[in-house]
């Protein structure tokens, strides 16, 4: 199983990102063989749709969980109809929150807010 | 047969006094269409109160596929530059009011799987308020762009002097709105605000190749930052509008200060006078070089 976790940085210790489709790396670690990866998020610097492009990559990445803080109502409707779950980020490290979400101890996400889209 | 100039108000902000502007000088020329490019929020209209000659939908192409012919490869995907596209397995997600109508999806379809169906995303509404013809569009709340509706709304200009209401900004939107202009007439401010807002839209109006001119609005005694601009640049300032409480009441009740006051009437038609003058010697000066 593929959890996927936005950061800040390329570390296990490094923070949860505040946002979702603009996180500049995901953090993917796979539960069956304990590893952790990350990868650039290519949506972050998109003029607009990142939501819906960085939730495409965890898609095309297999992902089956995510882990998060918050999350758009166009990345929702990728992730969703994928059957990924979304759970609610503590405010603690990736490590952390790996480590409470295999304890069972992270909520479900259940607010789902409208974006932050801008005209142009 | 001799066509007028089409003239563009536009300005860095919100709340300069573009539509005070055009809306007054629209009043105070002889034939006059007035065209609100305002896409987001026209407010011409509450001012002219036009009698409505006909109201059109405007629509853009938005893509819809095929299930059965599509295989899933991405290739529209990776494609949308907007990210409007999204897929899971063989299914294909398509978000409407995020796809800017480009038609690239239909073409990289190696199964011709998508075509295009019309979404409709606004109106457009053509009316008349004595001399002036009026021409307005509202966009849909929550649509990606406007810039179909203008592009639409500037179609309706006629022989006489347009006045185009642009949107405030510098955005893709007042570039569609200002395309067709002749002359860009740039509101300011006497602040410092102000003048970082003319700032803008100058370099807007630089970059297209514009000829242009000031109207500094809401002048009081002592410094205004946006006239120093203006000295500092070299922009010809075409004339003053001075902070004037009644003019503010007379807009604020949504009545047209040049029909209201013949006081108005004369600081517009003068206005206008130098306006056009300004735009015979660009025309002359492009002439001669």
């Amino acid at each position: 199983m593929i959890i996927a976790i936005p950061s800040d940085g390329q570390s296990l210790d490094t923070a949860v990102c505040v946002s979702f489709g603009r996180s500049p790396f995901y953090c993917l670690y796979d539960t069956d063989t304990q590893e952790s990866t990350f990868i650039v998020n290519t949506a972050a610097d998109a003029a607009g749709g990142a939501g819906i492009k960085a939730a495409q990559i965890l898609v095309d990445n297999h992902t089956n969980i995510v882990i998060t803080i918050r999350c758009g109502e166009n990345s929702a409707k990728v992730l969703q109809p994928a059957d990924i779950k979304l759970f609610k980020a503590v405010d603690l490290s990736i490590a952390d929150n790996i480590e409470a979400y295999l304890q069972g101890k992270l909520s479900p996400l259940n607010e789902v807010h409208p974006g932050y889209h801008h005209a142009h | 047969m001799h066509t007028e100039p089409v003239l563009a108000i536009l300005s860095g902000k919100g709340g300069t006094g573009k539509t005070l502007l055009s809306v007054n000088l629209a009043s105070v020329a002889e034939k006059a269409t007035y065209i609100d490019c305002d896409v987001e929020e026209p407010n011409g209209n509450l001012f002219f109160k036009p009698s409505i000659a006909f109201e059109k939908i405007v629509t853009v192409k938005k893509p819809v596929v095929d299930a059965e012919l599509c295989t899933g490869c991405h290739a529209c995907v990776d494609f949308c530059a907007f990210n409007a596209l999204a897929l899971i397995g063989k299914n294909l997600m398509i978000f409407e009011e995020i796809c800017h109508s480009c038609g690239g999806c239909m073409h990289v379809c190696p199964e011709h799987a998508l075509t295009e169906k019309d979404r409709e995303i606004g109106e457009l509404v053509v009316g008349s308020s004595d001399q002036v013809r009026i021409i307005s569009g509202t966009l849909n709340i929550g649509e990606s762009s406007g810039v179909p509706i203008i592009e639409e709304l500037l179609r309706y200009k006629q022989e006489n002097i347009t006045f185009i209401d642009a949107p405030p900004g510098s955005s893709c939107l007042v570039n569609a709105s200002i395309s067709d202009a002749d002359f860009c007439v740039l509101v300011a401010e006497p602040t410092v605000f102000g003048r970082h807002n003319l700032e803008m839209v100058h370099e807007l109006v630089q970059l297209l190749n514009k000829p242009y001119g000031v109207v500094l609005n809401k002048t009081l005694d002592g410094p205004n930052p946006s006239e120093q601009y203006c000295l500092e640049h070299h922009i010809p300032i075409l004339g003053s509008i001075p902070f004037d409480k009644k003019l503010g009441t007379i807009n604020s009740q949504g009545k047209i200060a040049a029909r209201e006051d013949a006081r108005y009437h004369a600081l517009f038609s003068a206005l206008l006078t130098t306006i056009r003058k300004e735009i015979d010697d660009e025309t002359t000066a492009h002439t001669q070089r």
